[in-house]
């Protein structure tokens, strides 16, 4: 298939179609409005359901009912919106649903600005809603990767039976990039996947059938009861962090003097930085965590070459990431961190020159 | 020998867990009924409130979903869509469906969602210990209220079925109550018709049920039938607003 030039936002719901998606509900916010947009015009051509609910609220748990019912459905907002969206998030992990939901990040926090931000890292990885969850986040940094994360976030969903967040920003939901999307599902192949939930959601007695009562639920009132369950959700997560971890090296070797941790929107600004000192002489690595949660913990640290000085942290945000790769070096070398807020993207020349005062 | 009343098949062998008097059980008794009647049992779901029916979703013997406080009609719109080949209901307290629900219920309303939904008013919050509701009367007194619900300072009970009644997509819209056999027997009705018409695939119903919480109200069980009848019926008066199927608007 050719390569389609289009926004993030509107390549991560073409691919979520692809991948089966026929339910999205969803409230309109900057900068992810072309997301909503696509979906209301494409879903009705699908025979799929487009509601544009009353509030990020409704919209959340419109999805909870429809994830209770075995089906592949997503939700999408930005920053404000994805925390009141957080209630409705921690019943799905509870409940343990299979569900998708995009953040395209902006400036915060409250109201903040609609520029491309990365604050909401410790609201994604770290809880966001009450309780002991965890999400699965995947984070984006070019347009076709957002389209890919798509697919691989259902299926992620529907492996585990726990949402996926899917953690790009607003400038990979308005930059325009080359995609190629991947074939489509028939409907036979959405039914096919409807059915490894038949044995827990909620669906029709099939006649003959053993008479089923099935309870979408994240309450135990009794706490022995409950401590099992979160316990049970913690292996669960436990599987997941070893099977789940995804991160790209970038220009990573022996001659590293410095080793850069981005993630992100952030990453590609520091990859065209790296590659200018490259030229120079300077070898610089990074490091990419693709999935933010599970968190490349060892990864970054056997990255980490012989003659590398320290280790640099860039992000969009005032160290969010920073904490899990101090966690990742555990002392061996120093981290330092820069970054950019108020929606305000760093250029190249500002990382290269950051990282010419380790030489 | 023939079996002329039995526990409906639509209910778990679970007992229920209300107090004394609670009406509850007897709401979820007219639901069964009513699904075991139209034999739809293998096709019925339905979504649970926050409240003191928060455990309804292990008493009905058919899939069941707990939502979080307020959000049932959101949830039961994401499952009617997810499975238009089930029948959704809700089931909510005055808590639930009137204060922190209140953007919920008159949306999936103003949709006209396919689904019916069950409306307990008792006008007063029963799990958490007798709080005020969006639906206490004036000057009754709550733990929140201790010196009377004053509607000069927090305002006057809201009317649910009368609100949602100004919307152009409900189909079926009826208050009835639960104080004596008669008017449980017209309750019963007024569940089935809910129900039927969300099998028709009608459009949205709206059943709200006048209830006692003789528990936080300090009252005994029959005296607060008595007293549901002296002080709520005035103000939330029994009446059918909306019936699209048998012509009234």
């Amino acid at each position: 298939m050719a390569k389609i030039l289009m926004k993030g936002n509107e390549a991560v719901a073409e691919a979520a179609i692809r991948a089966g998606c026929r339910l999205y509900f969803a409230y309109p916010i900057t900068p992810q409005s072309e997301l909503i947009e696509y979906m209301a015009k494409t879903m009705p051509k699908v025979k799929g359901t487009f509601i544009q609910a009353e509030s990020e609220v409704a919209a959340i748990n419109m999805v909870y009912g429809a994830s209770g019912c075995g089906k592949r459905v997503m939700t999408s907002s930005s920053s404000p919106g994805i925390s009141l969206k957080m209630e409705g998030i921690s019943y799905i992990a509870g409940a343990q649903l299979p569900a998708v939901i995009v953040n395209v990040q902006r400036g915060g926090p409250g109201l903040g600005d609609i520029q491309p931000a990365q604050g909401d890292y410790f609201q994604a990885t770290k809880g966001g809603g009450h309780g002991d969850y965890r999400l699965i986040v995947l984070a984006p940094s070019t347009v076709q990767e957002f389209a890919d994360m798509a697919s691989e976030a259902f299926d992620l969903a529907d492996k585990y039976r726990n949402p996926v967040l899917i953690l790009s920003d607003g400038m990979l939901g308005q930059m325009m990039e080359p995609v190629e999307f991947k074939p489509a599902k028939t409907d036979e192949e959405i039914e096919e996947l409807g059915k490894q939930h038949l044995s827990w959601c909620i669906c029709p007695n099939e006649d003959g059938a053993a008479h089923h009562h099935h309870e979408i639920n994240s309450l135990e009132i009794d706490p022995t009861v409950l401590e099992k369950h979160v316990n049970e959700l913690y292996k669960k997560y436990a599987i997941i962090e070893q099977n789940e971890i995804r991160y790209e090296e970038f220009n990573v070797c022996d001659d590293n003097e410095v080793l850069c941790v981005a993630w992100g929107t952030a990453s590609r600004i520091v990859k065209s930085a790296i590659n200018e000192l490259k030229a120079e002489g300077k070898s610089v690595g990074l490091i990419r965590p693709i999935n933010v949660w599970p968190y490349p913990y060892a990864q970054v640290a056997n990255a980490i070459g012989k003659k590398v000085k320290k280790v640099y942290v860039f992000e969009l945000n005032t160290g969010q990431m920073l904490e899990d790769v101090k966690i990742a070096v555990c002392g061996k070398v120093p981290v330092d961190f820069w970054g950019k807020v108020g929606g305000i993207v760093f250029t190249p020349a500002e990382i290269k020159a950051k990282l010419e005062t380790c030489f | 020998m023939e079996i002329i009343a039995q526990r409906p098949k639509a209910l778990t062998k679970l007992g229920f867990t209300y107090c004394p008097g609670c009406l509850h059980g007897v709401a979820h008794r007219l639901i069964a009924e009513a699904v075991d009647e139209m034999e739809l049992n293998n096709v019925m779901c339905g979504v649970a409130p926050v409240g003191c029916s928060v455990f309804a979703y292990k008493f009905f013997d058919f899939d069941m979903a707990e939502a979080a406080h307020g959000r049932a009609p959101a949830v039961a719109t994401g499952m009617k869509r997810a499975r238009p080949d089930m029948h959704v209901f809700t089931y909510q307290g005055d808590g639930d469906l009137a204060a922190i629900g209140t953007a919920e219920i008159v949306h999936a309303a103003n949709r006209g969602e396919h689904i019916s939904v069950f409306f307990v008013n008792n006008a007063i919050y029963g799990m958490t210990g007798g709080q005020m509701a969006p639906t206490t009367l004036p000057e009754m007194k709550t733990t929140t209220s201790p010196y009377g619900r004053k509607t000069d300072d927090i305002g006057f009970p809201i009317r649910m079925s009368e609100l949602i009644s100004t919307l152009v997509a409900p189909y079926y819209i009826e208050r009835v109550s639960l104080l004596s056999p008669a008017e449980i027997i017209k309750a019963k009705k007024a569940v089935a018709k809910a129900i039927r018409y969300n099998k028709e695939r009608r459009g949205f119903t709206f059943v709200e049920l006048i209830s006692t919480c003789p528990t936080n109200w300090g009252i005994d069980p029959i005296k607060s039938r008595d007293w549901a009848r002296e002080n709520m019926l005035p103000f939330f008066k029994i009446q059918c607003f909306r019936d699209k199927g048998e012509g009234v608007e």
